[in-house]
């Protein structure tokens, strides 16, 4: 840590469907500029090429919103939470809501170490049977393992999706669809996505949504 | 109707960089659609991240949307991809603000930077389900005018668009919306409309002009065909440049130039001849120091950039550039903002400026000498010696920087082998220089590009280079520029003939343009999508010949296909300009002395001459 970083605040923020498909590069440089609108007493990284100090707890990917992103930004001087919900409030763009600012501890581990499972409400825009995504569901959960191939740059790699599946239940019924709840697993002990329960749904070419609802550490 | 977002949801995750296409970007305006007397949407003939690098286009999005009869949305153009996936679900191009199709605007203005851009127009039009045609275009509106620097010829497109702005649009933009306001409420008809649009200074109409040819292809005449059609369409300029726009839209997808922009000046007095925006920019206006200063307070301020580009053609040039670095670096310390600047000129005062704003962090520095011997830089009036350059090029190595960027241009008229030749041998003095302060780490990169004449300068009659000596220029660099410390790289030589082509083209070229993009072109400027097969056949086809418009010596009693638009520069002193060039005469700096150009007695000119 350095002498600078000597505030800590904790941001929660919902990042909504206007802005949805920006990428979290693209995320993270609209909240620097943002807080620099704001007149935030950032800290700053050493270097020819002085950088904010902010971290996300994880990266949202494109197309996806939540109501459940968590940013800290390190200060070099005291600001109170509410006194930085003020100064947010007139330089955020539309899509990017600040949901709660907290002050942690400068000294915890980083946040992006410690989220160790993500929730997600999964839309999907379905026209079959109840019963049949229930049992498709059902189906899924008595598995013990779900073995499965994810290609990364060019390359194939086996893993099972089932540990990572903590939770999944159908949620609602909506007019042109249904809307799942899940809970996944995230970080060094494996990371899935919603994408690919649809797909061990037999939902690949369904149209869908995610928002993200919760991280979980 | 605007598009429905659901229909966007299944076209734009499978595209790259979706954020191009959904705006809401921080500083963006929607504006009520209704309670607006004219729509305007800015129309990019480029990718999203090119266009929002763009500082004219943000200028008139500034200026038209402050005035509460109008507004101005922005749309660019749609990658490859997206284009498929849009065509296919029937999704017409669209406005990033609010998401109304373009053909439900009333103006569609766009910018013309660039003439490799110029399929990239049609497809736009095409995507937004109007004829790309003028003439097939029979409802009043929208109106598709065009405007920036291509327009100093913009005959080549004359057949697509209904008007042409030419010159410095801050003004002259809320005039052609204020006629098109009138015309929509009187219920004008199409005809009269246009007949009005032309009555305004510098806008010129190109269906109110007919074209006659001479036997062996050259213009006989461009004559107007109604009173209200001016013989001479003649550059608007603002004699005082408005304060200039603060609340920059600030792109979510990293653009080019993911900065903020202050013009610092408008125009350039150095009189480099191969410089089109040097002849088509005159006079020189500057912003002054307080003004610079405020407006960058306010862009730090309403966007939240880390970095700020002084810009002009000559920034180091501006008399109190100076002032102007020391003054931003001492109030932006902490937080640091970065100051750039685009262009530096080759004197130690530039390096020790550089010094100045990059502080400590000496990414690089990029001189243009443009070409290797001093006679051909006689030729160009480039004012620079190689003295100069060498002399620049210690006080950069010594001030810390390891890495110099150098600048050539190959291709320029009266070049000879031994004139690429120099640019080797002064690419090694240079690294030379380098090798004593720094050693093996000195860094020399060149980069070349095609020397591609261009209408209203003084080698608007000079040919293209030809292929085969073109080929031998790049050869005999290849060789003499490589190994340790030294990269070359140059820009898309395969693209010069037909953006020389496309540059000093006539009318006819319209045809040829419309055969190209119905055969495939689109992003000529993108070295993975030109292909210069498709524009051989276009060209084949409609029997016209890219070497008889590139590579012909034009002269003096020639008339130039672009004569009726009066840039303010006579012809008589760009004539003289390239003679003196043949003779490898220079001319000084218009700031020292007046050289008679023509602009004091056509558009007035403040400069000392």
């Amino acid at each position: 840590m350095n002498q600078t970083e000597r505030y800590r605040l904790r941001i929660t923020f919902a990042r909504e469907e206007t802005i949805k498909y920006i990428s979290h590069l693209d995320l993270a440089r609209a909240w620097e500029r943002a807080l620099r609108r704001a007149g935030v007493p950032l800290a700053y990284s050493q270097g020819f090429n002085p950088r904010p100090k902010m971290a996300f707890a994880a990266a949202l990917p494109v197309g996806y919103t939540s109501s459940a992103e968590v940013v800290d930004v390190f200060l070099e001087k005291s600001l109170s939470p509410l006194d930085l919900a003020h100064r947010l409030a007139s330089v955020l763009p539309s899509g990017l809501r600040v949901i709660s600012i907290e002050e942690v501890e400068p000294g915890l581990p980083a946040l992006q170490s410690q989220v160790r499972a993500v929730e997600y409400r999964v839309s999907v825009m379905w026209e079959g049977e109840r019963a049949d995504l229930e049992a498709r569901v059902a189906a899924l959960l008595a598995a013990t393992t779900l073995p499965r191939e994810r290609v990364h740059k060019g390359r194939r790699r086996a893993y099972d999706l089932r540990p990572l599946v903590e939770a999944l239940r159908v949620e609602a019924e909506g007019a042109d669809g249904y809307r799942l709840w899940m809970r996944l697993g995230y970080g060094s002990e494996g990371t899935a996505r919603p994408e690919e329960v649809l797909d061990a749904l037999g939902l690949a070419d369904v149209p869908f949504s995610v928002e993200r609802t919760a991280l979980r550490v | 109707m605007q598009i429905d977002n659901r229909l966007l949801d299944k076209i734009l995750p499978g595209v790259t960089m979706p954020a191009r296409y959904t705006g809401g970007e921080w500083n963006s305006l929607v504006k009520d659609w209704d309670a607006v007397r004219v729509r305007l949407v800015l129309a990019y003939p480029d990718v999203y991240q090119v266009g929002m690098s763009n500082l004219g286009l943000m200028i008139l999005y500034d200026i038209v949307n402050r005035q509460p009869d109008f507004l101005a949305e922005r749309t660019y153009a749609p990658w490859v991809d997206i284009e498929t996936a849009m065509r296919e679900a029937r999704l017409p191009l669209y406005s990033l603000e609010s998401r109304h199709p373009l053909a439900e605007f009333d103006v569609l203005g766009f910018t013309l930077p660039y003439e490799l851009n110029f399929s990239n127009v049609l497809n736009m039009l095409d995507l937004a389900g109007l004829p790309v045609l003028a003439a097939e275009r029979t409802a009043n509106w929208p109106l598709v005018i065009g405007g920036g620097v291509g327009t100093v010829n913009a005959e080549p497109l004359a057949d697509f668009f209904d008007a042409f702005v030419i010159g410095d649009g801050e003004e002259v933009v809320l005039e052609v919306l204020d006629i098109c306001a009138q015309a929509r409420e009187s219920g004008a008809r199409k005809p009269e409309l246009l007949r009005a649009l032309a009555g305004i200074p510098s806008v010129y109409v190109p269906s109110l002009y007919q074209v006659t040819y001479h036997d062996d292809g050259t213009v006989a005449a461009i004559t107007p065909t109604v009173p209200e059609a001016k013989p001479q369409i003649i550059r608007r300029i603002v004699t005082r440049l408005p304060p200039p726009p603060v609340a920059l839209i600030v792109p979510y997808v990293q653009a080019v130039h993911d900065r903020g922009m202050v013009e610092i000046a408008r125009g350039c007095t150095a009189g480099c001849r191969f410089c089109q925006a040097g002849m088509v920019y005159r006079p020189l206006r500057e912003r002054t120091l307080p003004e610079v200063l405020d407006a960058v307070e306010a862009i730090v301020r309403r966007t939240g950039y880390e970095e700020v580009a002084l810009v002009s053609l000559n920034s180091a040039s501006h008399p109190q550039i100076e002032e102007m670095v020391r003054a931003l670096t001492a109030r932006y310390n902490h937080p640091p903002l970065a100051i750039s600047l685009p262009s530096l000129r080759i004197d130690t005062f530039s390096v020790r400026l550089a010094a100045l704003f990059q502080g400590r962090r000496k990414t690089g520095l990029t001189f243009a000498p443009e070409a290797g011997s001093q006679r051909l830089r006689d030729v160009i009036n480039k004012r620079v010696t190689e003295k100069d350059l060498l002399t620049t090029a210690e006080a950069a190595f010594a001030a810390g920087w390891q890495r110099i960027k150098l600048y050539f241009m190959v291709g320029l008229p009266t070049e000879t082998l031994d004139d690429v030749v120099a640019i080797v041998e002064l690419v090694h003095k240079v690294q030379a220089v380098g090798r004593r302060y720094h050693g093996r780490r000195a860094q020399v990169g060149v980069s070349v590009a095609t020397f591609v004449p261009k209408p209203h300068t003084p080698f608007q009659w000079s040919p293209l280079v030809r292929e085969g000596d073109l080929t031998a220029r790049l050869d005999l660099l290849r060789r003499g520029i490589r190994g340790r410390g030294v990269q070359l790289s140059w820009h898309a030589p395969q693209t010069s003939l037909l953006e020389a082509a496309l540059a000093r083209g006539d009318r006819r070229l319209g045809r040829v343009i419309y055969r190209a993009w119905r055969l495939g072109a689109r992003f000529d400027a993108w070295p993975e999508h030109y292909d210069w097969e498709v524009w051989r056949r276009a060209f084949k086809e409609e029997g016209l010949d890219a070497d008889w418009y590139a590579r012909r010596e034009r002269s003096f009693s020639e008339v130039l296909p672009w004569e009726h638009i009066e840039n303010g520069v006579s012809k008589t002193f760009l004539w003289d300009e390239y003679q003196r060039a043949l003779r490898g005469e220079t001319s000084p700096d218009c700031r020292e002395v007046c050289l008679g150009c023509g602009l004091a007695e056509t558009l007035g000119c403040g400069g000392s001459g």
